[in-house]
């Protein structure tokens, strides 16, 4: 019998605008279990389930989604989790729109189920019945991998390579675990407390953490390797990048990574409670159109900021961020300038920015991405006035562990080689994925990378065979 | 991990704290840098170590009471854990026989400069120190520094010990007793540094100082430490903090340095009426 289609996603109630925009708590307030359920009745149950296609994780999305429209909510999270350790965390800040949801068989003429809301609802039920049961453990291999950085991609290897009875231990450069979830992604998008859990989830299965430990500074690789079977190198692309264009060093101009550090990771926001002060800006601009720009921005708008702008050099067709997160951005009062390049900023006696200059561009021929090239229109110069501006034009991977380490190739930019069937780099006993083998990319290639390299480790623990 | 051993005051408001952790004792060089997080609620801030022993899986940090951070720091006493130190960090001061060296130290720049000068002294250079303070309380580090020095010059502003003046002024005269200088090391106020290089000029002798920008990870990610060496942008958390003192474009190091002038000050108003409060409560 056919079933009756509800063509669009039942709606995610959220915090309005005006209010947001003068706090940091979360935006959506995501699916009560009854709007979870009729939004999970939505799904087809394809027996080609071409949404898995999507997942770079391989969840069983249609296996979860059924849970959840019969209320059996413990089997849906059991059913999530064998595939995927950070729900909570992948239901807020995938892409679906391009992943699982892009390829839902109601996608072609409706919208598509909701996924990401689902798969957000059903980590967040879970959370809320106490500590999550952990898995059973296998007997210990005597194996020990340590993994390099605490974002997603080491805490998915950790969690993959633990649960087959090796040792892990992570190694994170900052005070806390979660990279760029915590230090990255603002608090309204993101709650910490979410990974804090997930963390907190892995060291109780019995991953051990080593904060404040800097991988080419506090140790090498090379001196890892000495006690570790195994190293998987999940460093993130920690260096910021800057347009060369005049004034950049001036009072008020932040990378996006110092911006979002000291606002998500050192709490800035509630200066002076806490010591890490940020310029409060009362006219902001960002430079970039991807996810973060948009995250600066709104995060300049909840410190208090009169007017900010995001300055695109392409038009609003190109740019890479999220559709929810420029929706998002525009309902809160964002100002878009698209086809805008600064070409340099203007600073007062002190050094402080107090102006930026700009030139308007139009679209030429596609480049290499396949993106109208954006060029200048001469003698289009305009000056913009700000007292604040933030630099989110991407990020090469950070270059400590290429240094120290001379028999890992890299690429341009400083990327580290793999192959990308196991994620094994030129050094033996050596893996990388995520941001530091493809650049600045998402949360969930770096947990797909990630999966990739743990079935290589524990095949390789197992046979010794690199 | 990260307990206070031994806390010394070496001057007023100047503390040196040796401080427990192997990791970083084992790896640390001079020139080196530690982050530390004093609580949970704390900033990085970046302190230059004075000294580290392997064998004794220790590392000194020497610090200035200047603001809010560095005041609740010097209320820590011997068997108090710092929360975080992460390290070591920055590129090791580049150290081999290059002859006959002059190492300046000038205020709380002079404990950071002193593992750099027995580094020298250890590899077989003449090392000739000079060391300034405003006055004869804030002299430290003597007695280290003319360990690991073969001559040691001692100049103060008010000439209430040493020599009166500048360390400029002792380095100028070295300089002219034709003496062949082959390298100069200098840590201190941006001022001085400034001062060192252009005394060192005009002789072309190549001079080292170690950069002091503001610093949030340490490690490369957020560039807030952004000087301009020889007209080019560097991150001295990962570049440096070590740079070529003729090249420094120090003017902008100092206003950068001024960022958050307002709200340390704000920060610091708010910690001494609560601490009054404290006290009197």
């Amino acid at each position: 019998m056919a079933k009756k289609i509800i063509p669009h996603k039942i709606p995610m109630k959220e915090q309005p605008p005006e209010r947001r925009i003068k706090n940091f708590d979360e935006v959506p307030y995501g699916y009560t279990e009854e709007e979870a359920i009729q939004e999970a009745k939505r799904c087809l149950q394809c027996k080609k389930a071409t949404c898995i296609d999507g997942c770079p994780v391989e969840i069983d999305i249609p296996g979860f989604i059924e849970a959840i429209a019969q209320g059996d909510f413990r089997s849906a999270i059991k059913r999530l989790k064998e595939k995927n350790v950070l729900p909570a965390v992948c239901g807020r800040v995938c892409p679906q729109e391009e992943q699982c949801e892009n390829f839902c068989a109601l996608n072609k003429k409706y919208e598509p189920v909701g996924i990401g809301r689902l798969e957000r609802f059903i980590a967040d039920w879970e959370a809320r019945q106490g500590p999550a049961p952990l898995p059973k453990i296998p007997e210990k291999t005597g194996k020990k991998v340590a993994v390099i950085g605490a974002g997603p991609g080491g805490l998915t290897v950790a969690g993959d390579l633990i649960q087959l009875g090796h040792s892990v231990t992570i190694f994170e450069a900052l005070h806390r675990p979660g990279g760029v979830l915590v230090y990255g992604i603002p608090e309204f998008r993101l709650p910490k407390a979410i990974v804090y859990r997930e963390v907190d989830y892995l060291i109780r299965c019995g991953v051990e953490l080593k904060l404040n430990f800097v991988v080419g500074k506090t140790a090498t690789i090379d001196q890892l390797l000495e006690e570790f079977d195994a190293v998987y190198i999940g460093t993130g692309a920690g260096l910021p990048w800057f347009m060369n264009i005049p004034g950049e060093n001036l009072n008020g101009v932040y990378s996006a990574n110092e911006y979002l550090t000291r606002s998500n990771l050192m709490k800035a926001y509630l200066f002076p409670e806490y010591d890490t002060p940020i310029v409060k800006g009362k006219q902001v601009a960002v430079i970039g159109g991807g996810n973060v720009a948009m995250d600066c921005a709104r995060t300049a708008l909840r410190l208090g900021a009169d007017e900010v702008r995001i300055v695109y050099r392409r038009s609003k067709k190109e740019m890479p961020a999220r559709n929810e997160e420029i929706h998002h951005a525009e309902e809160e009062g964002i100002i878009f300038e698209f086809l805008t390049l600064p070409v340099k900023y203007i600073g007062d006696e002190n050094n402080w920015v107090r102006k930026m200059e700009c030139i308007r561009m139009k679209l030429g021929e596609p480049d290499a991405s396949g993106r109208r090239r954006p060029v200048p229109i001469e003698g289009s110069n305009f000056t913009l006035p700000v007292d604040t501006v933030i630099c989110a034009i991407g990020q090469s991977p950070n270059p400590l562990i290429p240094q120290t380490t001379p028999d890992l190739k890299v690429a341009k930019w400083g990327n580290i080689e793999v192959d990308p069937r196991t994620g094994k780099t030129s050094k033996k006993r050596c893996w990388a994925g995520g941001d530091v083998v493809r650049g600045g990319a998402t949360v969930i290639l770096a947990m797909g990378d990630a999966r990739i390299a743990a079935r290589s480790i524990d095949e390789y623990l197992r046979t010794g065979v690199w | 991990m990260n307990e206070i051993l031994r806390k010394k005051r070496l001057a007023q408001g100047i503390t040196l704290f040796e401080v427990k952790n192997e990791l970083i004792a084992a790896k640390a060089k001079p020139g080196q840098f530690v982050i530390i997080r004093l609580k949970e609620k704390s900033e990085r801030i970046p302190l230059t170590l004075q000294d580290f022993n392997p064998e004794k899986g220790v590392i000194n940090i020497v610090f200035q009471v200047v603001g809010k951070s560095t005041k609740e720091l010097d209320q820590l006493n011997e068997g108090d854990k710092i929360k975080d130190i992460a390290g070591p960090l920055g590129r090791p001061t580049e150290i081999e026989n290059f002859g006959t060296v002059i190492c300046v130290g000038g205020g709380v720049g002079t404990p950071e400069i002193y593992p750099v000068a027995r580094g020298l002294k250890n590899s077989g250079n003449y090392v000739i120190s000079i060391i300034g303070a405003r006055s004869k309380e804030f002299m430290i580090m003597e007695e280290e520094m003319k360990a690991v020095s073969d001559e040691l010059h001692i100049t103060t502003d008010d000439g209430s010990y040493g020599k009166k003046g500048f360390v400029t002024d002792a380095l100028k005269e070295l300089i002219n007793n034709n003496k062949k200088i082959d390298r100069v090391f200098a840590v201190g106020p941006v001022v001085m540094m400034q001062a060192v290089s252009e005394t060192t000029r005009p002789y072309k002798i190549k001079t080292l100082v170690s950069l002091n920008p503001i610093m949030l990870d340490g490690t490369g990610m957020c560039g807030v430490c952004r000087v301009e060496i020889g007209g080019k942008t560097k991150f001295a958390c990962v570049d440096g903090p070590e740079f070529d003192g003729h090249l420094v474009n120090y003017e902008l190091l100092s206003k950068r340095l001024n960022t958050y002038l307002k709200e340390e000050k704000e920060a610091v108003e708010l910690f001494e009426k609560t601490c009054k409060e404290g006290c009197n409560g």
